[in-house]
């Protein structure tokens, strides 16, 4: 069984979640892996990959207190991972538009019929609260080529939004 | 011939200044004979620094002619360059040789300027612009002790460009 373990919190965000949350996970002896941190809508988000002998139960019972005493929620899954398998994107694209209900169902669907694998997804909602606008940054893989994705993307266009895709060329030097 | 060792970080040697190169002789001839095989045996293999393999020099090869429509100046060797003008500013995707499994963000002039000393000794011009010019700028980077990873921008800086580009 993979020692590896995802773990998945939230919280209203204040100031030192993520140093008393990985200081009580370094205390039991576990490694961290690759994470995705950020606040979404006034809460702070972790996805933290971690590496342990101990079982799911003992790694509630080391973040117990943290979360408790910060109102935060969390769970630990047993993943399948590895470090060092990074897939490089070979595109960018970026989806805005007045915000309307649909428009990342509509995009991404498009884009899963282009064979896109979709490796990054940024988005957020700006603008004002009366004409709120979305803006979306999708990072993948058109599996099925360029042409299959360009096509994707005039679909995605007919919808109303605005959509821009860029080649990611990687320079490795 | 041969095909150097690259360093790796977290090496530290990587962090250190190269100096200038004083004899253009056989000795520098041969290294920039292994230096060039090493760049093209690398992933990607378009460009290389003299101390990725070791050697604190300042030297440096760019050859983005393999790359399908884009404006290059073939194979550049670049001893003692100096970039002279800076122009515009672009977000990249850029992976090192010496930070394997890692790419990132980074803003780099769009179009530069450059002098450098070719294998015989003499002084050349450049411009170079898009690709090429972030492959040079990333090489002449690594004689100053400074890998992509000091560069590092956030994903989400390509749509909201905030950050200049600065000469250090």
């Amino acid at each position: 069984m993979s020692k590896w373990k995802m773990l998945t919190l939230v919280g209203c965000d204040q100031p030192g979640i993520v140093a008393r949350i990985t200081s009580a996970l370094y205390e039991t002896g576990a490694q961290l892996g690759e994470a995705s941190m950020m606040r979404l809508g006034g809460n702070f988000t972790i996805m933290l990959m971690v590496k342990s002998e101990h079982t799911i139960e003992q790694l509630n019972q080391s973040i117990e207190p943290v979360v408790q005493d910060m109102g935060l929620a969390s769970s630990f899954q047993t993943i399948e991972a590895s470090l060092h398998q990074h897939e490089i994107p070979d595109s960018i694209i970026t989806v805005y538009g007045a915000d309307r209900p649909g428009i990342v169902a509509k995009a991404t669907t498009s884009l899963l019929e282009a064979g896109y694998n979709i490796t990054d997804l940024d988005s957020d909602v700006a603008g004002s609260e009366a004409e709120p606008i979305y803006i979306m940054q999708i990072e993948g893989i058109a599996a099925q080529g360029m042409e299959a994705l360009e096509q994707a993307i005039e679909q995605i266009k007919s919808e109303g939004v605005n959509v821009d895709m860029t080649p990611i060329d990687v320079m490795i030097g | 011939m041969a095909v150097l060792d690259i360093l790796k970080y977290p090496d530290e040697a990587l962090k250190q200044l190269s100096e200038p190169v004083v004899q253009f002789d056989d000795e520098l001839h041969s290294f920039l004979v292994n230096l060039e095989e090493t760049m093209r045996a690398g992933p990607g293999g378009v460009g290389i620094a003299a101390p990725q393999v070791g050697y604190f020099k300042r030297i440096a090869i760019v050859d983005v002619s393999s790359k399908p429509k884009i404006k290059h100046n073939g194979c550049m060797i670049l001893i003692n360059p100096e970039i002279k003008t800076w122009d515009g500013m672009k977000v990249g995707r850029e992976g090192c040789m010496s930070v394997p499994d890692y790419t990132g963000n980074v803003i780099r002039a769009e179009k530069i300027t450059l002098q450098a000393y070719n294998a015989r000794g003499e002084q050349q011009d450049y411009e170079c612009t898009g690709y090429e010019a972030r492959a040079v700028q990333h090489e002449l980077d690594h004689l100053d002790g400074l890998l992509f990873l000091d560069r590092l921008v956030s994903r989400r800086t390509d749509l909201f460009k905030r950050k200049t580009y600065q000469k250090k």
